[in-house]
């Protein structure tokens, strides 16, 4: 900017501004400002990421001496160095597996039924405000929900079952608004198509749209799941224990769950248990982070593939 | 129509009608208990008094403590995680090259894929030593600040996403009459995109405060379990959310008055979180209809 005002192309007739000294100065101080707040930003975005990094190495030097296979295969002792993660990841597996079985087909029936069919009703319009809300309401407060209608009312206790329904209840939220998305981006000439030739309201979802947005709903689903293995508050409500023997059989079995494992281990004082949490973390994150990636892959490679 | 497709759209209808069952479930639960524990304890009582002390033999009914407590964490959080949240978004939409956003955006969002009992793992092993080290002999293993700062990390991509989405939507056509004028990089931001953000920026830093008071884990595991009135960030003290993970830990029969405190405890962090969601909800409809 300084340089055009330094040598403008002269317009007929005008004569060439006037720079006096104070005005120079100022834009050179407004630039410098600029410029120092540019490097002030990128140190601030750097420190993010620095955290991040100081995270990852936190958990891994002192947890990667305890990872070993013994540690995998090992049942929860009192002893820091013979305790291993057996119960917890066979808890977090069946936890992961019933949750899906109950959120998914709930949750992507809740979002076709919301894109596709409801009208802009005041019915359709307080679901929709519902589920906003729903999705903002504290995970522990659906742990209340749980452990007074599942594990009381129900007389399901503090099972398998229990908690998966808790979490299930948690994510239909994210898995109803993610399969929303993903139906909105299949256009309405698609659907047109499929009724001019004869096809009824259900075969033109089932037969194009949902085959058609199967990627981004898959994704969402997968974020789901990952938030729900993470979640520790809710299932420490219902009742889920921190110390259990056997790994579960069945869903009305007792059960822990990794998180609440390591949130035992933490909540030690010898540092043999940190370590033992450390290594824990380091199992619990790379599930985490790969089930984000596929999420992330699925999302990518759908955007570029399918070009209406 | 076919008989068949009715039922179909019946079940599909049942199943997104689930979602107000939920709802209706969560405020049933948490009044059905909660009226219960007033029946015992004075609302007078549970709003004024100044100590909560349900398990101990001298009970006292005040929640007061647990509020300061989960606001204190909650403002140091917002302290760390709002002004770095908005240095990170103005610089990913305005300053930084494409790549490099394309690159840092996942990576920070990678933040908020962490499940929290880690971060309370980081707060307590790692951080509450370090702040040791920095004040020494002023500072518990246990204390308000350490869990407060990794809260603030973990709200970090909440508010620098929902706040560059905000600034990416202000009108291109303000921004260029505004390096039309002269103006800087910087100049703009301030005097033109902020303003006209603002709306996304508030939604932003109100969602993660809601996000904050909700937390469970990293105050469980870093900040103590002392229920106290203070403001001091040094000293041990106890988060409403903390609370409830103390009693459920512990053997507490249904139905006794202990069993109940969750309850009432769970409908005043049910009530706030609500309502900061719904400001939310108003302020978002604002700015859309803003800038159509």
């Amino acid at each position: 900017m300084e340089e055009t005002l330094e040598k403008p192309e002269k317009p007929v007739g005008q004569k060439k501004p006037k720079l006096t000294f104070e005005s120079k100065g100022r834009t050179v101080y407004y630039q410098l400002q600029d410029k120092i707040f540019k490097y002030f930003a990128l140190a601030a975005t750097s420190l993010g990421l620095i955290v991040l990094v100081l995270l990852l190495y936190s958990v891994f030097s002192s947890g990667f001496d305890r990872l070993d296979w013994d540690f995998i295969t090992s049942l929860p002792s009192k002893r820091a160095a013979k305790a291993g993660i057996y119960t917890a990841w066979t808890g977090t597996l069946w936890i992961m597996f019933l949750t899906t079985i109950i959120a998914f087909p709930i949750g992507v029936s809740a979002g076709i039924y919301l894109e596709e069919y409801s009208s802009r009703s005041r019915m359709s319009n307080l679901i929709e405000i519902n589920i906003a809300n729903l999705a903002g309401v504290p995970s522990i407060i659906y742990g209340l929900l749980g452990l007074e209608v599942f594990a009381r009312f129900l007389n399901l206790g503090a099972s398998v079952l229990t908690g998966s329904l808790t979490l299930a209840l948690l994510i239909l939220p994210i898995i109803i608004v993610s399969t929303r998305e993903a139906i909105k981006t299949v256009p309405y000439t698609l659907r047109e198509a499929s009724f001019a030739l004869g096809a009824s309201k259900w075969q033109t979802i089932w037969n194009q749209v949902l085959p058609a947005s199967v990627p981004g709903i898959i994704t969402g689903v997968i974020l789901a799941i990952s938030r729900a293995i993470g979640e520790t508050a809710p299932l420490i409500v219902i009742g889920a224990l921190t110390y259990v023997p056997f790994a579960p059989t069945s869903p009305m079995d007792e059960f822990t769950v990794m998180p609440i494992q390591i949130f035992n281990w933490v909540s030690r004082p010898q540092k043999a248990f940190a370590e033992n949490a450390a290594a824990a973390i380091i199992v619990l994150l790379s599930i985490t982070f790969v089930m984000n990636a596929i999420a992330v892959y699925l999302r990518q490679r759908s955007q570029k593939k399918v070009k209406w | 129509m076919r008989k068949g497709e009715k039922i179909i759209e019946a079940f599909l209808f049942g199943c997104s009608a689930l979602t107000l069952l939920t709802t209706v479930g969560i405020i049933l639960v948490l009044s059905f208990e909660t009226i219960g524990f007033f029946k015992d304890v004075s609302l007078i009582e549970f709003l004024t008094d100044t100590e909560w002390t349900p398990l101990f033999s001298n009970k006292r009914f005040g929640i007061l403590p647990l509020l300061t407590g989960t606001f204190l964490v909650t403002a140091i959080s917002l302290v760390v995680a709002v002004p770095l949240g908005l240095v990170i978004a103005i610089y990913l939409s305005e300053y930084a090259p494409g790549w490099f956003r394309e690159i840092v955006k996942p990576v920070l969002e990678i933040l908020a894929a962490i499940p929290t009992v880690v971060y309370g793992y980081f707060a307590l092993v790692y951080v509450t030593p370090w702040l040791q080290e920095v004040f020494p002999d002023q500072i518990g293993g246990f204390n308000a600040l350490s869990p407060g700062i990794v809260m603030g990390i973990m709200i970090l991509p909440l508010i620098s996403s929902l706040s560059e989405d905000a600034l990416y939507a202000v009108p291109k056509s303000l921004k260029e009459a505004s390096f039309g004028m002269g103006a800087t990089k910087l100049q703009t931001v301030r005097n033109v995109l902020i303003p006209a953000a603002f709306s996304g920026i508030s939604v932003s830093i109100v969602l993660a405060l809601s996000r904050a008071i909700g937390e469970t884990m990293i105050v469980a595991i870093a900040a103590g379990q002392q229920p106290r009135l203070t403001a001091n960030p040094l000293v041990p003290i106890e988060t409403a959310t903390t609370y409830i993970v103390q009693v459920t830990m512990g053997d507490v029969p249904y139905d006794s008055l202990e069993y109940k405190t969750i309850f009432a405890v769970g409908m005043t962090l049910f009530i706030i979180t609500l309502l900061l969601n719904n400001i939310s909800f108003w302020l978002k409809k604002r700015y859309t209809q803003a800038y159509r």
